[in-house]
């Protein structure tokens, strides 16, 4: 009989659904491994702003390919149209503050978002990943050209970042930097964690699953995944200020479909739909390019070919996704 | 009484078959009709005319006077006329509530908002607990929705057209395949149905048309052969016709 209903069955949400529970866990996970990271790599401060850096583009991915089921390979165009741009306006401009680099960054990452989420939405599957790969071409292509303004395949040099507030200098073990970038981090991930739970989140959740059953409850799948993407955009934009501001050069790799495709992995590694995923797939992948490549450079792309294959045959809920599925049925367990 | 949805001579051929053909009905507000017709009769393609997922090759389709024909799909939504699948179409890895607050939420203009979440605004959830409590759902509230059987999803593929607040209600078999000994809670459910709504049931199972409809329409070869009250239906010899023998078969499955 199935009409009428048990008294185990819970009728309270469960805790992981409750009112801004995991947020500060959350925040306080991401600034403990930043403090871990600062005091076991104190020499390698520019590494671990890389990471962020990158764990940005990977979350700014998440946005759209975890949360709204886009199938994307071009998503560094986001994220190297933030760094060029904040790279652009110092150069060229003599705009040096980091903070107005930052907001330029953003603006010049959502702007993109807007773009690509136009040409990319109008298709699905298969065409929407050829649009993607032709996207990243073409902005590739875009700042390879116009050398006078991006330094072309030389890269963007002349990028000046003056102090941090105007009392913290940009200083050469990186410090300033990694400490911007953990601030930075720690922000964007408390604005997703909103962004995700709201309304709009659960909107864009439904659309993942079956667009046409939110058309008929009137509202526009399209309309929502372009406002998607420019949130995404912007987040890229902040990950790409962070590279231009931390290295104080843009390189046109920062625009590539390399660095798309390994956002992707990275994603996929840590688990999609989750910000905890898109964060530990990131730090895994650039702990196996640093470390790993350094002890046996010959084989560490074949190693994490190999995880990315243990990964998707055995635990594709992703690195993140699986610990934290297991967690929760060894939690609801009797 | 001044209808609330009208659907005049709407015309719809694929190649030179006429699969629409001359459609004309009206609805006025607490209507019940049920829309019945044999397999291929083009219930299924009347349907896509009506929500917007087709265009007519002619004819209108008013809603509350205001006509729609030009408007796409989601704009007829927004406009009241809302429908429920004939296979549940839920999201699978959201719960009943989530469901339901998304509706009201879209309902208010605000699915769009970037922060905040339903289970802390007061009046979405009390919305939410009202509804889901009428159909009997409160108890799976936060449950997801692959979790819970089909007979509940089916009642709550109900409950998310009502919270989106309907002047017109289009149902596509809404027991299509419930077990037996569900069907009494959905049938209920349709019984409790706001007094004001204007509901139009696509539906084959004839006992639940005769119970629910006191209007049916029948569909033939993509025309409207019938349109009276119930117990004239079965008498009607163009309609015993058009069945021919098929709908004698069904009724005695059931």
């Amino acid at each position: 009989m199935t009409m009428t209903t048990t008294n185990a069955m819970i009728a309270a949400p469960p805790a992981r659904r409750r009112y801004g529970a995991g947020d500060l866990v959350g925040l306080a996970v991401i600034l403990l491994v930043a403090v871990i990271g600062y005091v076991l790599f104190p020499n390698n401060l520019a590494l671990l702003t890389r990471i962020i850096a990158a764990a940005l583009l990977v979350l700014s991915l998440d946005l759209v390919t975890g949360y709204c089921g886009v199938a994307t390979l071009g998503h560094a165009a986001l994220f190297g149209a933030g760094a060029y741009a904040a790279g652009i306006v110092s150069a060229h401009y003599g705009i040096n503050d980091p903070l107005a680099m930052l907001a330029f960054g953003i603006v010049a990452g959502a702007v993109a978002g807007l773009v690509c989420g136009v040409v990319i939405l109008r298709a699905h599957g298969l065409p929407q990943l050829v649009l993607s790969i032709a996207l990243i071409h073409l902005f590739h292509e875009l700042a390879n050209k116009a050398s006078s303004f991006t330094g072309g395949s030389d890269g963007l040099s002349g990028i000046a970042p003056s102090a941090l507030l105007g009392l913290y200098e940009f200083d050469l073990w990186g410090r300033t930097a990694y400490v911007f970038g953990v601030a930075l981090l720690a922000i964007v991930f408390m604005l997703l964690r909103l962004v995700v739970r709201s309304p709009f989140g659960m909107l864009c959740r439904g659309i993942k699953e079956d667009p046409i059953r939110i058309r008929s409850m009137g509202a526009s799948p399209k309309i929502a995944l372009t406002k998607m993407y420019v949130i995404s955009g912007a987040v890229a934009g902040v990950g790409g200020a962070l590279n231009a501001i931390s290295t104080q050069v843009v390189g046109l790799d920062s625009l590539s479909f390399t660095m798309s495709a390994e956002s992707l992995v990275m994603l996929v590694l840590g688990g999609t739909g989750s910000l905890f995923g898109a964060l530990t797939g990131t730090v895994v992948f650039m702990f196996f390019e640093d470390v790993v490549s350094a002890a046996n450079p010959f084989h560490w792309l074949t190693m994490v070919g190999a995880l990315l294959i243990a990964v998707v045959l055995f635990a594709p809920k992703g690195i993140y996704g699986t610990a934290a599925a297991l967690v929760t049925r060894r939690r609801e367990a009797p | 009484m001044q209808p609330i949805f009208e659907v005049r001579n709407l015309k719809r051929a694929f190649g030179g078959l006429a699969v629409t053909n001359d459609v004309s009905l009206s609805m006025a507000p607490g209507d019940r009709v049920a829309l019945i017709g044999p397999n291929g009769a083009g219930k299924t393609t009347f349907v896509n005319l009506v929500t917007g997922n087709l265009k007519p090759d002619a004819g209108a389709v008013l809603i509350g006077g205001e006509e729609v024909t030009r408007i796409d799909a989601i704009g007829r939504v927004r406009r009241g006329l809302v429908r429920s699948f004939q296979v549940t179409r839920l999201f699978a890895e959201m719960t009943p509530a989530e469901h339901v607050a998304l509706a009201v939420l879209q309902r208010s203009g605000r699915a769009g908002r970037l922060f905040g979440n339903f289970l802390g605004m007061p009046d979405v959830m009390a919305e939410v607990e009202d509804l889901l409590g009428k159909l009997g759902l409160s108890e799976l509230m936060h449950r997801p929705v692959s979790e819970i059987a089909y007979g509940q999803q089916r009642l709550l593929e109900l409950a998310v057209a009502l919270a989106l607040k309907p002047k017109v209600l289009l149902l596509d078999e809404p027991a299509a395949g419930v077990p037996q000994s569900d069907t009494g809670r959905i049938e209920q459910a349709l019984a409790d149905l706001p007094a004001d709504l204007a509901v139009l049931m696509i539906e084959h199972d004839m006992d639940l048309v005769f119970r629910f409809a006191r209007r049916v329409i029948v569909l033939a070869a993509g025309a409207i052969i019938f349109d009276g009250s119930p117990t004239d239906v079965t008498k009607d010899p163009r309609v015993r016709e058009a069945y021919l023998g098929s709908y004698a078969n069904a009724s005695h499955a059931a």
